[in-house]
């Protein structure tokens, strides 16, 4: 993992200060709430319904077992406690006061973290493949180039009021496990015929009200001059992107409004003008930050396998956790541990202080003391021995942490909604919880396999509904709840936005059709066939008559 | 409004002129850049120092083949929520050698002043509420950078290749 030097922990023990005064001059009023907005955002501070909320930056999606203990004890003694672990690998608590957050903000210094750009229009928190280092099939470890990146972007002085918050994302394998083409700026690693690294670049892409595709813009930027077309594009996006109109700001509508070529001539022209100059990092810088990345010292014994299978046979449900869960490790002997944060009938991605202290725990016995949180909302172990497994798996389930659904109906993703959020529409929670409770029997999740649920409760998507292979967005109807449903969205390496299948539903009868969809799959899909696979091959009709009937 | 520049808070021997009126002969003179459109090849002819405020969202190229004959450029931030102005700055600096005063004016506040002398103004209409005197020390609220930019103070990767530099920028350690 990356480690602070004094230069890094000077910044954000000075951020702390820093925020400490904005918060005394908002208080004798020197500072407006419209002044002051912008400043609590870059640091993580909402304002919600009901309370403050502290968006904890999570960078590229590593945590050390002692940072995930902070904030176990951040939740104990200033919040309720719990954490939500977001789409974005942060981690939010929900009911900070403002007077406390100077405090909160010093304890996370403590342990070289911070909340810097978690909000604000400014370059968000850099998020990676969650199996970045340990993935059989990557090219490079993405966090390496995170890590560059988040402090390139880390209060970066041309582009801090920018026209909107701009998303960056980095993979480097072919499996997008980071939702890259939804990202302003996603970026994943490869190598060129003579086999030098580099980026395939894409541009634009994004959910919200207005989903698009991010277009690739360049297919291989040698990885050197990786700092200069960031800093280029980005230079474009602040000189051109609308500021009368914040629905319109973001950069995928520049770049769908201008058209891909031509704004990737833009790009190309303005990187032309720098590309050699020192926004690009020195080898020597790039190879220090390399070196926090490699591997640690692993212990495979040559059993571990052996027991593993024992363990296995005997225990049926020690093995069906492991088929859902638990995923190949590019060293032999080792695999990847995920802890599903999505018990069937809870609120997707949240974990309690015992929670978070337990998998700190475990990530000193079994994982070399790494954690890593996905932007599917759960957690992982990425370096567990073969014959770890099951004693983890032991302690997973007196903490609750076992449930065996990752990539399952019950695995979704949900937005805050109107439980916590000031610009939903609907809740999101308590459809999550019913479509959980009623998927409840695993084997017939396990059945129906691998389906990406997603909800959001307004349309700016925080959910990720347009990506679900089932979408659903709550809508306001005349002051009631209502859901719309969409199929055949993709936030992986096939990604495509779903499509509406019809008018939406009420809040009572939205579980009952998630049902209908799922029983149609069912009926329809032939061998190996996941739903979206289905969907993909018969189109919209079947689910449509289904749900609607035949006229 | 005070004015600050290069970190201290100092008298304005800048007068701005409107469209309508004469410009003197004398003494430091900012027109718009309408004004400097129209009446350039005057107005440049001038014994003393004259400068050009831009409008919202120009870029630095309609100032392009001016660089050397002005003497100070203002950058307006219309809102200190639009951002342009720092592109506008950085590239008035580095990409087109603009070596006279950088002058950030209208919704110019304290904790943007760092950024903007980042991107290289050296001279702020400050507008905030926070007494001006106090609103210095937000030039050392923070010590470090990662990124070069028209300041050319040392990222912290050019300190971590030269260890031998002081970590410091320059006020406070």
């Amino acid at each position: 993992m990356y480690m602070y030097d004094e230069i890094d922990q000077s910044l954000v023990d000075e951020r702390v200060i820093q925020f400490r005064d904005q918060v005394n001059r908002r208080m004798t009023g020197e500072l407006s709430e419209d002044e002051f907005k912008p400043l609590r955002l870059m640091n993580g501070v909402y304002l919600q319904l009901h309370a403050y909320m502290l968006r904890v930056a999570i960078p590229y999606g590593t945590l050390s077992s002692e940072q995930m203990r902070k904030l176990a004890w951040i939740a104990k003694k200033y919040d309720r406690n719990y954490g939500h672990f977001t789409t974005r690998q942060n981690l939010q608590f929900n009911w900070p006061k403002l007077e406390d957050l100077p405090d909160i903000l010093a304890e996370l210094a403590s342990v070289q973290m911070h909340a810097l750009q978690t909000s604000g229009n400014c370059i968000r928190n850099v998020t990676a493949d969650q199996f970045a280092g340990v993935a059989a099939d990557e090219v490079v470890d993405p966090r390496i180039y995170a890590e560059i990146i988040r402090q390139w972007s880390t209060l970066h002085p041309e582009f801090t009021y920018l026209p909107r918050k701009f998303k960056i994302a980095v993979t480097g394998s072919e499996i997008d496990r980071a939702a890259v083409r939804f990202h302003d700026i996603g970026l994943i690693a490869k190598r060129n015929g003579a086999g030098e690294l580099g980026f395939e670049v894409i541009i634009g892409g994004g959910l919200g009200r207005t989903p698009f595709v991010g277009p690739t813009i360049r297919d291989f930027l040698p990885e050197r001059h990786l700092l200069s077309y960031l800093e280029a594009a980005l230079r474009v996006y602040n000189q051109l992107g609308r500021r009368d109109n914040m629905y319109k700001a973001r950069i995928k509508i520049q770049v769908h409004e201008t058209g891909a070529e031509t704004f990737t001539e833009m790009v190309e022209a303005e990187w032309a003008q720098i590309r050699d100059t020192a926004v690009d990092l020195a080898a020597g810088e790039k190879q220090r930050i390399a070196d926090f990345f490699r591997p640690p010292r692993y212990r495979a014994s040559a059993d571990a396998e052996a027991q593993l299978r024992l363990q296995l046979r005997d225990d049926r449900n020690f093995a069906r956790w492991v088929e859902t869960n638990v995923a190949p490790h590019k060293v032999t002997g080792y695999r990847i541990a995920n802890i599903s944060l999505k018990p069937i009938g809870g609120i997707p991605g949240d974990a309690s202080s015992e929670q978070m202290d337990a998998v700190a725990a475990l990530a000193d016995r079994f994982s070399f003391s790494e954690i890593r949180v996905t932007h599917e909302q759960n957690l992982v172990l990425p370096h567990v021995r073969a014959d770890d497994l099951y004693a983890l798996w032991q302690t997973l389930k007196s903490y609750d942490l076992d449930t065996p659904n990752l990539g399952e109906i019950s695995d979704m993703i949900a937005c805050p909604g109107m439980d916590y959020c000031a610009l939903a529409n609907a809740r999101s929670i308590p459809v999550a919880q019913q479509i959980s409770e009623r998927f409840a029997d695993l084997d017939r999740q396990h059945n129906i396999g691998e389906l990406k649920l997603k909800i959001s409760g307004c349309i700016n998507a925080c959910g990720h509904h347009h990506a679900g292979h089932i979408g659903i967005l709550g809508v306001d109807r005349k002051g009631e709840e209502y859901y719309q449903i969409t199929l055949g969205g993709s936030g992986a390496e096939d990604a495509s936005v779903g499509d509406i299948v019809g008018p939406a539903f009420p809040y009572d009868k939205v579980v009952d059709a998630v049902e209908t969809l799922v029983d149609t799959y069912l009926d329809i899909r032939t061998d190996g066939e996941r739903f979206l696979d289905t969907y993909r091959r018969v189109g919209k009709t079947p689910f449509k008559e289904a749900l609607y009937g035949t006229d | 409004m005070a004015l600050i520049k290069n970190r201290e808070i100092t008298e304005d021997h800048w007068v701005r002129i409107d469209d309508e009126s004469a410009v003197p002969a004398e003494g430091g003179a900012i027109v718009s850049i309408a004004r400097w459109r129209k009446d350039r090849a005057v107005l440049a002819g001038r014994n003393a120092p004259i400068g050009v405020e831009l409008e919202s969202g120009d870029g630095p190229e309609v100032v392009a083949d001016d660089i050397v004959r002005l003497d100070l450029i203002a950058v307006p931030f219309a809102t200190f929520r639009d951002g342009r102005g720092y592109s506008t700055a950085r590239l008035l600096r580095e990409r087109y050698g603009f070596t006279g005063e950088l002058r950030a004016v209208g919704n110019v506040l304290r904790d943007q002043l760092p950024l903007m002398e980042r991107c290289g103004f050296d001279s702020f209409e400050y507008a905030g509420r926070t007494d001006a005197a106090k609103a210095l020390k937000a030039f050392r609220d923070i010590s470090a950078v990662y990124q070069t930019a028209a300041d050319r103070r040392a990222s912290a990767a050019a300190l971590r290749n030269h260890p031998s530099k002081a970590f410091s920028n320059g006020t406070c350690g």
